[in-house]
């Protein structure tokens, strides 16, 4: 079975040793996201306290660093309530249902190795492996796949509370994940290109020596999926789940206890692995200067916790600044910015792809495309416009003409 | 291995199929057709094909179940079904005839398939490295194969197909969903302002 084909280390017959290194990388996985995860919601509240002015948690242990443990240990303690009219068995199941694909996303990020000058493996018990717990030949798949199915933890657990606060948190983030969820694929696929493979092992390996798909890609694909996956982890800016002005506290608000902890350990596990599959996308993974010929290997962790602390910085960064979307204009950015940006983007990057193959003209390939683009842009306005007035809503179209310039923007920009 | 992993994972597709008949609530049927779909995609897994397996999981379980859910949620017909009142006539002997009928016929298929005269030899061989039909002109992403260990990449077997021999067949396929889409917003479209005022059933 291929299943054992997931790292080098399986190939020549899977005895003791690779089981070893199995355990160790499932139990250090596991470890490390749990700390991590610890870690994170202390440096988001001291980041956002810094930025607003104020000091935030400095009373568990040195700098506060401990709070996030306190608190568990709070909730883990608080009596665990389940509302009347809640469905039982739904709404035990649910927080397990968001906990599990945020845990399960890390294990195909490659998380350190050298990729500047080899080829991303070590050598543990005299079985050469990567630094992931998984490669499988979809890996970028499994993703997509774990964050679909991210999204029953948040539906159920809002629909089964029985509350309408929650069922409207949950309708909302279903909208938002699946829509987002399109524009997500498609600025991966970018990268898919660009890599030929959907092995995340692969595509590091193809990034290595600075040949960043950040700009190899041309910078908009990252931009988009930055964009969509806040939407995805319905973070600030697009936090329209869990709006507390309006919704109380979104899709949870009747959980308590440990249930909640589980949902709050889940969130912010889902911006950490969110985070380092981005590294692996676009920043090029571990990949980064290597300042020691021995034990190479570690300088890719160092440069990969470097790259995912910064992208963590900048999530925080996001929700200290800016002010939340309306819900209109949420699903305005998904449909009619983000996808068709990102597919014209697509078709560019394909059309070079196919021009460098047959040896055409770059310069006259990029002229073509752009001019294909604004003349289906053109069209799908004229269309719309069309539309509009036959039924009667030309007043209605003129009053909100941006929305019409948005259709149309995409393909000029590509 | 795959004996258990079939047994357990064929427990639960069929486990979750009835339970999608079974259960009174909506929202429980949908979630006992998730289970079963996980179990399909697991059984994928188990027969090498990784991208249908996940495949299987991205469209079915994240879109398709998801947006049952979601029409089940929005419309507020989340609670038990009485199934006593039959709406249309003696239509639950006849969906049992037609289940039984298929199943038998599923089966016939499935025993007489030699007998039918479909071999495994009347498909083209495939080269075990790169999934291309044997001869075939040597793709530009093939795979290279170390030592015979590394199994081919399914995607790339499936891209040869979809791109390749079915081109047409896939191309169709997505005009006729571009249809269905145009169709679809043509038809959930309708004017905002109503000339005098009489509202429309929407």
């Amino acid at each position: 079975m291929s299943v054992f084909a997931l790292d080098p280390a399986y190939i020549g017959g899977f005895g003791l040793s690779e089981a070893l290194i199995l355990i160790i990388k499932v139990v250090g996985a596991f470890g490390l996201l749990l700390v991590a995860v610890m870690l994170m919601i202390w440096f988001e509240r001291k980041l956002v306290g810094d930025m607003q002015n104020r000091i935030g948690p400095a009373r568990a242990g040195p700098w506060g660093i401990l709070q996030t443990l306190a608190d568990g240990v709070k909730l883990f303690f608080k009596e665990d309530l389940r509302p009347a009219k809640s469905d039982r068995l739904v709404y035990r199941l649910a927080p397990y249902m968001s906990l599990v694909p945020a845990f399960l996303v890390f294990s195909v990020v490659p998380v350190g190795g050298n990729f500047t000058s080899g080829d991303g493996t070590v050598t543990w018990f005299g079985n050469s492996t990567f630094l992931q717990v998984a490669d499988p030949h979809v890996g970028i798949l499994l993703v997509l796949a774990l964050s679909s199915a991210a999204v029953y933890g948040i539906m159920l657990a809002g629909w089964s509370s029985g509350s309408k606060y929650s069922l409207l948190g949950s309708v909302r983030a279903s909208a938002q994940m699946i829509s987002y969820e399109a524009a997500l694929g498609l600025s991966l696929a970018a990268v898919l290109l660009q890599a030929g493979s959907l092995s995340t092992h692969e595509i590091v390996a193809a990034q290595g020596g600075w040949n960043w798909n950040l700009w190899v890609t041309g910078l908009v694909p990252a931009l988009v999926f930055v964009i969509a996956a806040t939407a995805e982890l319905n973070r600030p800016p697009f936090d329209l789940v869990e709006a507390e002005q309006e919704l109380v506290g979104g899709f949870h608000t009747e959980y308590s206890s440990i249930r909640f902890a589980l949902f709050f350990l889940a969130e912010f596990m889902n911006v950490i692995t969110m985070s380092a599959i981005i590294v692996t996308l676009f920043l090029g993974g571990p990949d980064g200067p290597v300042l020691t010929e021995r034990a190479s290997w570690i300088w890719g962790v160092v440069w990969f916790f470097v790259k995912l602390v910064a992208l963590l910085f900048m999530f925080v960064w996001f929700r200290a600044t800016l002010p939340r979307l309306r819900y209109d204009q949420l699903m305005d950015v998904g449909w009619k910015f983000l996808i068709p940006l990102s597919l014209g983007w697509l078709l560019l990057l394909g059309a070079l792809r196919v021009g460098r193959d047959r040896g055409w003209n770059t310069a006259a390939v990029v002229v073509v495309c752009v001019a294909a683009g604004a003349a289906a842009g053109v069209l799908l306005r004229l269309a719309v416009r069309s539309g509009r007035r036959e039924s009667g809503e030309l007043a209605d179209a003129e009053a909100d003409a941006g929305e019409a310039v948005n259709v149309g923007e995409p393909e000029k920009g590509s | 291995m795959a004996v258990a992993v079939f047994s357990v994972c064929a427990v639960i597709i069929v486990a979750g199929a009835l339970g999608v008949i079974i259960f009174r609530n909506p929202v429980h049927s949908a979630l006992s057709l998730v289970a079963s779909l996980f179990g399909v995609a697991v059984l994928f897994l188990t027969l090498d094909a990784h991208f249908l397996g996940v495949v299987q999981v991205v469209v079915y379980a994240g879109a398709i179940v998801v947006l049952f859910l979601f029409v089940i949620m929005l419309l507020g017909v989340d609670r038990a079904e009485s199934l006593r009142t039959e709406p249309i006539g003696g239509q639950r002997p006849v969906a049992l005839a037609v289940g039984v009928g298929v199943l038998v016929l599923a089966l016939l298929f499935m025993v007489g398939f030699d007998g039918l005269g479909v071999r495994q030899g009347d498909f083209p061989a495939l080269d075990s490295c790169t999934g291309l039909p044997v001869g075939a002109s040597e793709s530009p992403l093939a795979l290279e194969c170390p030592d015979g260990t590394e199994q081919a990449s399914n995607i790339r077997q499936i891209a040869a197909g979809v791109f390749g021999d079915y081109v047409w067949a896939f191309q169709l396929t997505g005009l006729l969903l571009t249809i269905s889409v145009v169709g679809a917003v043509a038809l959930a479209r309708r004017p905002r302002r109503q000339p005098d005022g009489a509202e429309q059933a929407h």
